[in-house]
């Protein structure tokens, strides 16, 4: 198979690439563009750790085709924290030890971001409800909702 | 990955022709299609991506009060219309509940009618809707009632080339209600055990004209209820009618015993899913 140029925004940088027409977002964010605070769980849409922002919508990454960011807008983990210091999110988590191995981290930090951006002072149910395709196997829930709480009464 | 090639469209021309050639999938939300070619249960020589079609992302209400969702329109971008919230809200009901945050921002409605899973959250919905179905293909278009849409798990009624290009939806008349209720063990992000959609229309009168029942996961495709229209005809909606309503539902189901659940729990199920989902549609016409 021929290899596909795409031209896409990420992080607000315009990125071209080369893809395999069956290769992911996922894939093409991790091993061509070496964005890898995107992280590989499943691999089948169930666990939010390669969660990013596609034109401003929460998506999985694992489930996109990288040939389908042609023309769109990525936002990644890396695009949300600023140059010196953390997102406000990402202080939150680190205050609160929302995190054990780190894996489904950035996922649930960009989830949180989409969250908050459309909702700022969720309720602790609507943090859970929106949150439940985000996998934690460290079973660290509750560290984490209070951290993205937290987050939201701090703003 | 299975290897294949991609191809992006923008017209519904084009994509029939590239649907027409050998083993062609459309692409949209691809939260089905992607899982199921990486894990081999669909094979393609071609993913035509659909989004930049725009009669397959539009989402519009007609000069006659009628809804027609283009096939690709995400799940999120229905759900999150108040218009639609405010003037189908058995329909949000069901479209809403596919999938996480995740899921939801690119499961399209589409999608979820042609991979014609039996436990399809939005396809009861529709039914109960009266929804009809315009399907584009290599000798033009037709249209079809979304009731007959599914054929079996996995099997739709489009022939090769062709596409579902939108969904129609009735204006809601006077008196028209709906609601869709599913049985899931979690809290969110599962598939329904067994589903419950229903709709009615209040005469002038306050007696029940046109009761639609349809069930989910309990049969190789949603099942009309055909006895709920004349057991409701001509009632005033009460407890006993709700009852009479979840009988005839568990009695037209045709459950399998598999990993979700039981065949002796899913008739139970679609009863008292049944009997809620009349309550919770009467409620919203007060």
């Amino acid at each position: 198979m021929s290899h596909l140029v795409v031209n896409s925004t990420v992080n607000g940088e315009p990125a071209e690439f080369l893809c395999e027409p069956h290769e992911t977002l996922l894939h093409a964010l991790r091993d061509t563009l070496l964005l890898t605070g995107t992280k590989e769980g499943c691999s089948n849409g169930n666990c939010g750790a390669c969660n990013v922002l596609m034109d401003g919508v929460l998506v999985n990454s694992c489930l996109v085709l990288a040939a389908e960011a042609e023309g769109r807008q990525v936002t990644t983990i890396e695009g949300l924290t600023p140059r010196e210091g953390l997102h406000p999110l990402q202080q939150q988590f680190l205050e609160n030890a929302a995190l054990q191995c780190g894996i489904c981290t950035p996922g649930f930090i960009v989830a949180s971001k989409s969250l908050l951006d459309r909702n700022p002072h969720p309720t602790e149910a609507e943090v859970r409800h929106f949150l439940a395709g985000n996998l934690c196997r460290c079973t660290g829930y509750d560290k984490i909702v209070r951290a993205v709480l937290a987050t939201a009464a701090a703003a | 990955m299975q290897t294949f090639n991609f191809l992006s469209v923008s017209t519904v021309e084009e994509a029939v022709v590239a649907l027409s050639k050998g083993a062609s999938r459309p692409l949209s939300g691809g939260t089905d299609l992607i899982p199921m070619l990486r894990e081999g249960r669909r094979t393609a020589d071609a993913v035509v991506d659909i989004k930049r079609i725009p009669e397959l992302m539009a989402l519009a209400i007609g000069a006659q009060n009628d809804l027609t969702i283009g096939a690709s329109v995400s799940c999120q971008s229905i759900a999150r219309d108040p218009e639609i919230a405010r003037r189908w809200p058995g329909l949000i009901d069901g479209v809403s509940l596919i999938g996480g945050t995740q899921i939801q921002g690119r499961a399209s409605l589409g999608g979820n009618l042609c991979t014609a899973s039996p436990a399809g959250d939005a396809v009861p919905a529709l039914i109960v809707h009266g929804a009809t179905l315009v399907i584009a293909g290599p000798g033009g278009r037709r249209e079809m009632a979304a009731a007959d849409f599914l054929l079996g798990p996995g099997r739709n009624a489009l022939a090769p080339g062709e596409l579902l290009v939108s969904i129609r939806v009735p204006a809601p008349v006077p008196g028209f209600c709906a609601a869709y209720l599913r049985f899931i063990p979690r809290n969110e992000m599962d598939i329904a055990v067994a589903s419950a959609g229903i709709s009615l229309r209040l005469d002038e009168s306050g007696r029940i004209a046109d009761l639609r029942l349809v069930l989910g996961a309990v049969g190789p495709t949603p099942i009309v209820v055909a006895d709920a229209a004349s057991i409701a005809a001509g009632q005033v909606p009460s407890a006993d009618l709700a009852e009479r309503l979840g009988a005839a539902a568990e009695a037209a189901a045709r459950p399998i015993d598999d990993v979700r659940g039981t065949a002796v729990q899913r008739r139970r199920l679609v009863n008292v899913l049944t009997r809620r989902a009349f309550d919770k549609a009467i409620k919203r016409l007060a």
